[in-house]
Parts: C-alpha cells; sequence; structure tokens
C-alpha cells in the first residue's frame, strides 16, 4: 500500500495541479494578509474560501484522479496486489497532496506574516485541521461516485452535484425548515442537522471559535455548550473522522464486488 | 475692657478657624464616631492610617474628612459605613471595605441623603454591597474612585454610584468593577458624567432611566454582562464614549429604550453582541461613531422614528442592521458602510449606487433567530445577494443614498 501510496502522491505532486493549487493558497494568503494585514481578520475572510472551496477541489480532483488514472490502475490490477491497498493506496494520495497544498500554501504567508505572535493562531489551527478533514472527506465521497459510476461524464456530473448539495442546498433546505417550523423548539434539531452535513459542521465549528456564538442568542447556548466544551470539540472531531471514515469503509465494501 | 475684647477676638478666631482633629489608634481620639461626636461645622477630621472598625457612623455636620495611605475603614460587614445627612462636606482619601449584603436595606459603604454641595474624591472602595449611594442631592461630585467587589450574580449585589432623585452631579474618573451596575442614574438631571472606566460588572457598565438632560462622555464599557442601558430618558448627549466587548446572549454595546431628542456622536463600539438596540426611540442623531466587529451594528425594534444616521463609520459587522418592522421613517445617509460593494465613476468619494444596509438574512434572523446558524453559508451569501438585486422583503426604501467610499472617522 505504501508504495502505491507514495507513487500517487509523486505522481501528483509532479502534476501541474498541485503546483496551481498551491500557488492559489499561497498567493491567497499573501493577498489577503497584505490587504488588511490583520491576522485575525484574514482568518475569517479565510474560512469563507475554505469551506466553500477545499471541498470543490477535492471533489473534481478525486473523481479526475480516478478516471484518469484508470488505465494504470487495471494495470495494477492484474497484478497479485490487494484490492484494497491499491485504492487505498491512491485515496491516501490525494488526500495526503491536497492537504499539503492546502497546509503550506496557507501557512507559509501566516508564518511570514508572524502568525506565532498573533492570538489567531488556534483559530488559523482549527480552520488547517479543518480543511484537511474537509479535503480527506469530499476526496473519499467523490471516490466512491467515481467507483459507483463506469460513465465519465456522469460521474463529474454526481460529483459536482453533490458539492452543490452540501455547500448550497442542503442549507437552503435547512433554512426553509427552519422558517417553516417556527413554531416547534428547534436548536436540537438544527444540532443534528449541522452534523449531517460536514461543511456546516466544519462552519460552525470555526464560527465558534471565532466568538460568533453570542450572536445566537439561546440556540447559541446550546450550541456553546455542545461545541464549546472540549467533549464536544472531541465530538464533533470525531463525526468528521466518521464522515471520513464511513465513505472509505464504502469503497472497500464496493470495491469487493466491483467487477473492472 | 481690653482684656475683653482680646479674649473676644480670640474666641472668635478660634470659632471662625476651623480646628483639626486627628484621630489614629493611640491618639486620644481612636475612634471616628468620637471625632464626628466633639467635630463643630468646618472642622477637619485627618484619620491617620490604621484599621478602623466602624459602622453606621452619622454624620450630620458640615466636615472635611480625609485619611492617609494605609486608613482603612472595615464596615466589618454589619450594615452602612458612612451616612450622611448634611450640606457642604468633603470626603477624600480613604478606604472602605467589608459592607453586608442584605436583600431588604440598601447598605453602602458612603450613603449620602438630602445633601447640598459635597465631594466626595479618591476613595478605595472594595468588598462593598453598594459603593456610593447618593439620594435627593444636588451638586454633588463623585471624582477619581475605585469601586469594586466580587459580586456574582444580579440579586445579591449593589451597584458602584447609584444616584437617585438628585440633579447637578458630576460623576468623573471612577473606576468601578464587578458590582451590579457601575454607575446607576434614576430621576437624575443636569449631570455630567465622564472619564470613568466601568468594567465587569455582572448586568450593566452604566444604567440610566428618567434622566433628563443628563451628558456623557470619555467614558469607557468595557467587557460588562449587559452594556450600557439607557431607558426613559430626553434631550442626553453622549460623546466620546467606547462600548467594548460586551458579548453574550443578551449583551449590548448601547441599549435605548424609550430615548427623546438624543445626539449620540463620535462614540466607538467594538466587539459587541449588539452595538446599539434602539426601542422606541425618537428623534436621535447619530454621527461620526465607529462600529467595528460587533455582530450586529444597530438592531432596531419598533416605534423609531425620525433617527438620523450620519457620517458613521460601519466596519466588518457581521450584520450591519436588523430591522423588524417594514415601516422606515428613520434616515440613513453619508455613512461609511465596509460591506459597500459599489462603485465611485465620477470620484467623489460618494458611491454612485446606494447601500442597503438591511439585508435578508438579518429579516430572516430576526423572524427565525435559530437561522443564525447559517450565518456565513454560501447559500446566505447567495439569497442575500438575490434581494441586493431586487428587495422583496427587506423595506426598500431603506437605504444609504450617499455611501462613502473611504472611512470617515479614522
Amino acid at each position: 500500500m505504501l508504495k502505491i501510496l507514495k507513487y500517487s502522491f509523486y505522481d501528483l505532486m509532479r502534476s501541474r495541479w498541485s503546483y496551481v493549487y498551491f500557488l492559489f493558497y499561497l498567493i491567497l494568503g499573501f493577498v489577503l494578509l497584505f490587504l488588511n494585514n490583520d491576522v485575525n481578520k484574514a482568518v475569517i475572510t479565510l474560512m469563507n474560501i475554505i469551506i466553500v472551496l477545499t471541498p470543490l477541489i477535492g471533489t473534481i480532483f478525486g473523481v479526475m484522479y480516478y478516471y484518469n488514472s484508470r488505465e494504470f490502475t487495471e494495470l495494477l490490477l492484474a497484478q497479485p496486489i490487494n484490492r484494497k491497498k491499491i485504492f487505498m493506496g491512491q485515496y491516501i494520495g490525494i488526500s495526503i497532496s491536497l492537504t499539503l497544498s492546502l497546509v503550506l500554501g496557507l501557512g507559509i504567508p501566516f508564518v511570514l506574516y508572524g502568525l506565532f505572535k498573533s492570538a489567531a493562531i488556534f483559530n488559523f489551527g482549527l480552520l488547517l485541521v479543518v480543511g484537511s478533514f474537509l479535503n480527506f472527506i469530499f476526496v473519499a465521497l467523490s471516490y466512491n461516485i467515481a467507483l459507483s459510476t463506469e460513465n465519465k461524464i456522469k460521474g463529474f456530473g454526481f460529483a459536482i452535484l453533490m458539492w452543490l448539495f452540501l455547500a448550497v442546498i442542503y442549507d437552503g433546505a435547512f433554512l426553509i425548515s427552519l422558517v417553516m417550523f417556527d413554531e416547534y423548539p428547534l436548536d436540537k434539531f438544527s444540532l443534528i442537522a449541522t452534523m449531517f452535513n460536514p461543511i456546516d459542521l466544519s462552519r460552525i465549528l470555526i464560527l465558534l471559535k471565532l466568538d460568533i456564538s453570542a450572536l445566537l442568542g439561546y440556540t447559541g447556548a446550546v450550541f456553546r455548550k455542545f461545541f464549546g466544551t472540549n467533549l464536544g470539540m472531541v465530538l464533533s472531531m470525531s463525526i468528521l473522522v466518521l464522515w471520513v471514515l464511513i465513505p472509505v469503509i464504502r469503497i472497500n465494501l464496493k470495491l469487493r464486488k466491483k467487477d473492472f | 475692657m481690653r482684656n475683653y475684647l482680646f479674649l473676644f477676638s480670640l474666641f472668635c478666631i478660634t470659632i471662625l478657624q476651623a480646628k483639626q482633629i486627628e484621630v489614629c489608634k493611640s491618639c486620644s481620639i481612636s475612634t471616628i464616631k468620637k471625632a464626628v461626636e466633639i467635630a463643630e461645622d468646618g472642622d477637619e477630621i485627618f484619620i491617620k492610617k490604621g484599621i478602623y472598625k466602624e459602622n453606621d457612623i452619622e454624620i450630620n455636620k458640615s466636615l472635611i474628612i480625609f485619611g492617609e495611605e494605609g486608613t482603612i475603614l472595615d464596615g466589618t460587614n454589619k450594615g452602612s459605613v458612612l451616612h450622611i445627612s448634611v450640606d457642604n462636606f468633603v470626603i477624600r482619601s480613604l478606604k472602605i471595605i467589608n459592607v453586608v449584603v442584605s436583600y431588604t436595606k440598601d447598605y453602602a459603604a458612603i450613603k449620602v441623603v438630602r445633601s447640598n454641595n459635597f465631594t466626595i474624591e479618591n476613595i478605595v472602595l472594595d468588598e462593598v454591597f453598594f459603593g456610593v449611594l447618593i439620594e435627593k442631592s444636588h451638586n454633588g461630585k463623585v471624582l477619581n474612585n475605585k469601586i469594586s467587589s466580587t459580586s456574582k450574580d444580579e440579586a445579591n449585589s449593589g451597584n458602584g454610584i447609584h444616584i437617585w432623585h438628585s440633579s447637578n452631579m458630576e460623576v468623573s474618573g471612577n473606576e468601578v468593577y464587578g458590582m451590579r451596575d457601575g454607575v446607576y442614574f434614576e430621576f437624575v438631571t443636569d449631570s455630567k458624567i465622564h472619564n470613568n472606566l466601568s468594567h465587569n460588572n455582572i448586568r450593566y457598565g452604566l444604567h440610566f432611566m428618567f434622566s433628563n438632560n443628563d451628558t456623557y462622555f470619555n467614558n469607557e464599557f468595557v467587557n460588562n454582562g449587559a452594556g450600557v442601558a439607557v431607558m426613559f430618558s430626553k434631550f442626553i448627549s453622549m460623546y466620546q464614549n467606547k462600548f467594548t466587548h460586551n458579548w453574550g446572549s443578551a449583551s449590548y454595546g448601547l441599549l435605548l429604550k424609550e430615548i427623546y431628542d438624543t445626539q449620540i456622536y463620535n462614540n466607538i463600539f467594538e466587539e459587541n453582541t449588539i452595538g446599539i438596540k434602539g426601542e422606541g426611540c425618537t428623534r436621535i442623531n447619530y454621527k461620526n461613531n465607529t462600529f467595528i466587529r460587533n455582530g450586529w451594528a444597530i438592531k432596531i425594534a419598533g416605534a423609531c422614528y425620525g433617527n438620523i444616521f450620519e457620517q458613521n463609520d460601519f466596519m466588518h459587522n457581521s450584520l450591519d442592521l436588523a430591522y423588524n418592522t417594514q415601516v422606515n421613517d428613520n434616515r440613513f445617509e453619508s455613512n461609511y458602510w465596509s460591506e459597500y460593494t459599489g462603485y465611485d465613476l465620477d470620484k467623489n468619494g460618494i458611491g454612485d449606487i446606494p447601500y442597503r444596509p438591511v439585508k435578508l438574512f438579518s429579516y430572516i434572523v430576526n423572524q427565525t433567530p435559530e437561522a443564525l446558524v447559517l450565518l456565513r453559508s454560501l447559500f446566505v451569501d447567495i439569497i442575500n445577494f438575490s434581494e441586493k438585486v431586487s428587495p422583496v422583503f427587506t423595506p426598500d426604501d431603506l437605504m444609504d443614498k450617499k455611501p462613502i467610499m473611504k472611512r470617515i472617522n479614522d
């Protein structure tokens, strides 16, 4: 597995797209800090971008890599190697290379602008952790889609649709249900509803650390009680881990039966 | 005859020349009560350093009472400490500690009732129930005091400087923390509150009721449980104050309730849950204020008419304005909005398209507070954008027609 991981990783590292992605974050970080010079504020702006963009890039990269390396994968499958190892190696390879682009791309400008002296270091750290999680989650989800659909175009379509659903449509439905069921106590509902969407979960996790919690009034109290404590933090992190694990397990189940 | 005259003049001089009574542990007069007892109007009482365990000291003579460093009056948790009911007195440089908490009586370190022309200055109060409590008094000065306590909840704590039914008061240079309300005014007119620092109080940094024609300026209100509340008052000016970090689910920088004809200018509101919340406010001018990183910069509930917001800076607030009515009788003009995305083609410093400070999302949050969970979600950005393009839900005449392109009050 390690060999395949290494291969996938180096393959991606050599590819243009990783560099483009890395440079994008690098430039973004520098521009943000150059424009407002306040690490704290930059973290908020960055959150908006990471929450939307990391899942999108993760999804597209995942699908793209699967379809592009399909022939090579088939070649590998002909060798006496465990299927699971081949695909897990590829999956982890992509995820790590994307995460590396994110962490280095944003980390370098922030460190240069004196992140270590600023109080924002924890928020920034959380942002990177959440961004990495989103990478792992969405690459896994897109791999699932790619494995399930032979047709390239269809696969791409589904993957983009999944991203659109989790990033936009889900929130819309959530908002509508909140407005519709206004008369009912909604705090537990909204707490649970955020759990079912990794993007929402990451957003809330960061927002609460950025002290927007107080705006939430009563709901805020429920949320802060849940996320603000160490237990809540551990729990929501473990839910993010679940969000990684469940798609990965499904990949493995799918692999067992799949006829290449 | 000449002798008599001499004796008489001597007598006059001793009467006119106030004498100074010294109180110390080893003096012939070792308690303050004793000193007050033998003193006459106009005398000075100098309390030398040491701890005096006395309470309920009645002062009914016009005295100047002062101490030195290390003079401590210990109320020993039994009732008030100084109880003053006389005109023309001065209290200076004392430290008073340990005033008992009571649920039936307003025990205070310094209690002033029906007094004119007095000064209370450089007093340090610690572990007190009420700090300085003034009732039905006029022309008083409360200067440069430091008042603190370690209150836990609203029910069993008192106010730092509590003034009731008085006029022409000056409250200046005080630092108040750990009390229920830092400064509390009720039925106080023609007074000034300035250069005070009120922080970490359980309820309000400043609480202001039924008090007309008052001015407060250069004060700083930091980290109070519910910020500053100004209610049921007219003709007030507030300027150059700082309202910072009043953060919590029921917290305001400044809460205005039933306020008329008031000027609010050059204030800074930074990191409050709600910068200004207005309910029933009429004819208020907000000018040159700065709102930085608040949850809501301004939240307007019902019945606010004829308010004018101009030349204010709205910077990086989560929501600039919340408005729960469709009717708008307030004017927003020439403010700087950091969220403004318009352009200025003729380069006159004024944006060419109007800015709408009420977003659809803030309208929804008003209806369904839980929806705030979706703050900064991509979906919310999208609906905000579509509402901005063609307003349906938000009052369509509520806009800043001349948004300024650059910060005004830098």
